[in-house]
C-alpha cells in the first residue's frame, strides 16, 4: 500500500479505456463471462461433484436396478438391452437436471451483488446471459461426454451410425441450451437461492418422470400417456433415440423426421420465448 | 477549487420504491480530487443515491452528470469513469485475487496485456501481491474488502463511489482501509463514499453531506457543519436514579432540550454562554444535591450536529422516549 507505486489514476481527465459497446466487445465479455462461469463450476467442490457423481450414479443405478425387469417391454430396436434404450434418455434428464444450475447461480450471482458490479461496469449488458448460457451448455457438454464414456464401458452400443450418433449428441445440447434460457428465467424471477432450488425442480421432476426418459410411456394410464406423448422431453428424448437406434425405437406412428422437426420447433420456441422473459426478467430484477 | 468543472453533480433527484420516497429530491455537487463523504442513519437512502450514480438505478426525476456524462443518456459512458464497491463484498470467492481484477480490468475493455500489467500494480497497491495466487475463498474478511474496494482501480475510474466501505470490519482493517481510500485521492481519483460513522467522516472526507429521508439537510466542511450546530456542549453524568431530575435543572440553566446518550449514559446539553453556563449548571445541581460525573464542556462534534439534523437525538431524547439501558 506505499504512496511509491505508480499512480492508477494518472490524473482525472484521461480517457477512458472503452466508452462504447461494440460487437466486437460484447464477444469478448460473453467470453471472460463464460470463462469465469466454468471456473466457478470446476472449482467449487460440491458442483464439480454434482456434475460429475449424479450422472453417473443415475446410469448405474437405472441400468442394474430396473434393467431386468424392463428388457421385455422394450422396442426390438433397443437390441433388447434397456443401456441402449437408456442412454439417449440420460441424456436429456442429466440436461435438464443440469439447466437449473443456470437459474442457481444467476440466483447466486444476484444476491452476492456480484450482477451489480457487472452492471457498473461498461460491458455488454447482454454478456451477463449469454456468457451464462453458453458456459452452462460448456458444462452440460462436459458432463454428457464424462456420462457417454461410462455408459460405453458398460455397454452402450449406438444400433444405426457414427453420425447418426452425434446428431443426436447435438440435439440434445441444442435442447439444454434451450432449457438454461428458461432456467434463467426461473432464476431472475425467483432471486433467492434457496427459494430458486425448489422452483427449479417444481417443474423438472414431474417432466422428466412423466416421459419417455425412463420407459415407454404405453404402459401409462391414457390420461398421462397423453400428456407424456406430447411434452417436449418426450418429443426430444424420442428424436434422440431415432438418430441413435433408428426408426424402431419410436412409438407406432411417429417417424425419425417428425420427432427432429418437432424437437427443432420445441427448441427454437422455447429459446425465444425465454430469451425474452429472460432479458425482460434481468431489467425487472435490477432495477 | 471552487472554479473548476463538478465532478459529480445530482440535481433534484427523486426515486421511489412503491411508496417509499427513498430519495426525495437529492441535489448535490462538487470538485474532482476530494473525499465526498455522504452521511446519514439507516435507511436515508444512501444506498439508492450510489446505485443511482452507479447507473444501477434510474432515477424517477431530475437529472445526474459523473464526469461530465449524463448517467441516463449515457451509462455505458459514466460506466467507463467509474468504480464502484457496494456495501457487501461483490468479489468471487472460486477465484484468485488476481483473476478477480484481471476479470474487472477485461470488463473496462483493457487489452490482456494491459489488464495484466494493471493487475500487478493493483494488487502491490493493496499489499496483496504475496496473496494474488490464492483463491479468495481463503482471505480474511479485510483482505476481500481491500481486494472489492480496488478492484475496479484497474479501469482507473475518474470518481469511485464506496458504499460504507468499513461498516462490518474491525478496527484495525479499518485504519488500513481508511489509509487506502487516502491513498487513493493523493493519487488524482476523487472518491464518494456513504457512511454512518461520525468520525469516518470527520477523518476522511473535506466535504460532508448530511442525508436524512431522502434529501441532504446540510453540507460543508466538517467545520462548517459544527460551526453552524452553534456554541459549545455540556456533557455530564449523574446518578440514575437522580437523571429525571438534572436533566429538568439543565433544561432550567441552559434554555435547551437535553439529551440522553444510553451507550455512554452522559446527559448532554447545548451550552450557549460556554463556562458561565456550566458554572450555573454545577450550582443548580449542587443546590439539590446531586454530583456530576464525568463534567466535561465540549466544543461541538459532529456527533452533535447529527443529533441536530437527522432527528436521530428523537429516539434517545429523555423527554420523548425511555432510555433502553443496556
Ligand atoms: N429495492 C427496494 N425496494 C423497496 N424499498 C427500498 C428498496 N431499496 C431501498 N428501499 C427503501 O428506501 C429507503 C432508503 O434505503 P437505502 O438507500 O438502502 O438507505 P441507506 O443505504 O441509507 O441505509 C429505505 O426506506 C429502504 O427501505
Ligand atoms: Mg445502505
Amino acid at each position: 500500500m506505499s504512496a511509491a507505486t505508480a499512480p492508477l489514476s494518472e490524473g482525472s481527465t484521461h480517457e477512458p479505456d472503452r466508452a462504447r459497446i461494440t460487437v466486437a466487445s460484447a464477444v469478448s465479455d460473453t467470453l471472460v463471462i463464460a470463462r469465469r462461469n466454468l471456473l466457478r463450476n470446476v472449482r467449487l467442490p460440491q458442483l464439480l461433484l454434482f456434475a460429475t457423481v449424479q450422472p453417473i450414479m443415475f446410469l448405474l443405478l437405472f441400468n442394474f436396478v430396473f434393467g431386468g425387469a424392463i428388457e421385455g417391454v422394450l422396442p426390438p430396436a433397443a437390441g433388447g438391452n434397456y443401456i441402449n434404450w437408456l442412454v439417449p434418455g440420460l441424456i436429456i434428464q442429466i440436461s435438464t437436471f443440469g439447466a437449473g444450475q443456470t437459474a442457481i447461480g444467476l440466483a447466486d450471482d444476484l444476491d452476492r451483488g456480484v450482477i451489480d458490479r457487472f452492471r457498473s461496469l461498461p460491458m455488454a449488458r447482454s454478456a451477463v446471459l449469454t456468457g451464462r448460457t453458453f458456459a452452462d451448455l460448456a458444462r452440460n457438454a462436459a458432463v454428457v461426454s464424462l456420462m457417454m464414456v461410462v455408459g460405453f464401458g458398460i455397454g452402450f452400443r449406438y444400433q444405426t451410425s457414427f453420425l447418426g450418433f452425434l446428431a443426436g449428441l447435438l440435439l440434445g445440447l441444442l435442447f439444454s441450451y434451450a432449457l438454461s434460457w428458461m432456467m434463467a428465467t426461473i432464476g431472475l424471477y425467483v432471486k433467492t437461492p434457496e427459494a430458486v432450488q425448489s422452483a427449479v425442480f417444481l417443474p423438472v421432476f414431474p417432466l422428466v418422470f412423466a416421459s419417455s426418459v425412463f420407459l415407454p410411456t404405453a404402459t401409462m394410464p391414457s390420461w398421462l400417456q397423453a400428456f407424456a406423448d406430447n411434452q417436449p422431453i418426450t418429443v426430444i428424448t424420442n428424436a434422440l433415440r431415432g438418430l441413435m437406434l433408428g426408426p424402431g425405437a419410436l412409438p407406432p406412428g411417429t417417424s425419425v423426421s417428425g420427432a427432429i422437426l418437432t424437437s427443432l420447433a420445441w427448441i427454437a420456441g422455447i429459446t425465444l420465448v425465454f430469451s425474452y422473459l429472460a432479458v425482460r426478467a434481468y431489467r425487472r430484477a435490477v432495477d | 477549487m471552487p472554479t473548476s468543472e463538478p465532478i459529480v453533480e445530482v440535481r433534484d433527484v427523486v426515486r421511489c420504491f412503491g411508496q417509499v420516497r427513498a430519495l426525495d429530491g437529492v441535489s448535490l455537487a462538487f470538485e474532482p480530487g476530494i473525499i465526498y463523504g455522504l452521511l446519514g442513519p439507516n435507511g436515508a437512502g444512501k444506498t439508492t443515491l450510489i446505485r443511482v450514480l452507479a447507473t444501477l438505478l434510474r432515477p424517477d426525476r431530475g437529472t445526474v452528470r459523473v464526469a461530465g456524462v449524463d448517467v441516463v443518456a449515457d451509462p455505458t459512458g459514466a460506466r467507463a469513469r467509474i468504480g464502484l464497491a457496494g456495501q457487501f463484498a461483490a468479489v468471487d470467492e472460486f477465484l484468485t485475487g488476481r483473476e478477480n481484477v484481471e476479470m474487472v480490468g477485461r470488463l473496462y475493455g483493457l487489452s490482456a496485456a494491459e489488464t495484466r500489467r494493471r493487475s500487478d500494480e493493483v494488487l502491490a497497491r493493496i499489499g496483496l501481491t504475496h496473496a494474488a495466487g490464492r483463491q479468495v475463498g481463503t482471505y480474511s474478511g479485510g483482505m476481500r474488502r481491500r481486494l472489492d474496494l480496488a478492484a475496479s482501480l484497474v479501469g482507473r475510474p475518474q470518481v469511485m463511489f464506496l458504499d460504507e466501505p468499513t461498516t462490518g470490519i474491525d478496527p484495525r482493517n479499518r485504519m488500513e482501509l481508511w489509509e487506502l481510500i487516502e491513498d487513493l485521492v493523493r493519487s488524482g481519483t476523487t472518491v464518494l463514499l456513504t457512511t454512518q460513522y461520525l468520525d469516518e467522516a470527520d477523518r476522511l472526507a473535506h466535504r460532508i453531506g448530511v442525508i436524512d429521508r431522502g434529501t441532504i439537510v446540510s453540507e460543508g466542511t466538517a467545520d462548517e457543519l459544527k460551526d453552524a450546530v452553534g456554541g459549545a456542549v455540556l456533557q455530564l453524568r449523574v446518578a440514575d436514579d437522580r437523571r429525571e431530575e438534572a436533566v429538568a435543572i439543565l433544561r432550567r440553566v441552559s434554555g435547551e432540550e437535553a439529551t440522553y446518550l444510553p451507550r455512554e449514559r452522559h446527559v448532554r446539553i447545548p451550552a450557549r454562554h460556554g463556562s458561565r453556563t456550566l458554572l450555573e449548571a454545577v450550582r443548580a445541581l449542587d443546590a439539590v444535591g446531586i454530583e456530576p460525573d464525568d463534567l466535561a464542556l465540549h466544543k461541538p462534534s459532529l456527533d452533535d450536529v447529527f443529533l441536530a439534523l437527522t432527528g436521530e437525538a428523537a429516539t434517545h431524547a429523555l423527554t420523548e422516549q425511555e432510555p433502553q439501558e443496556p
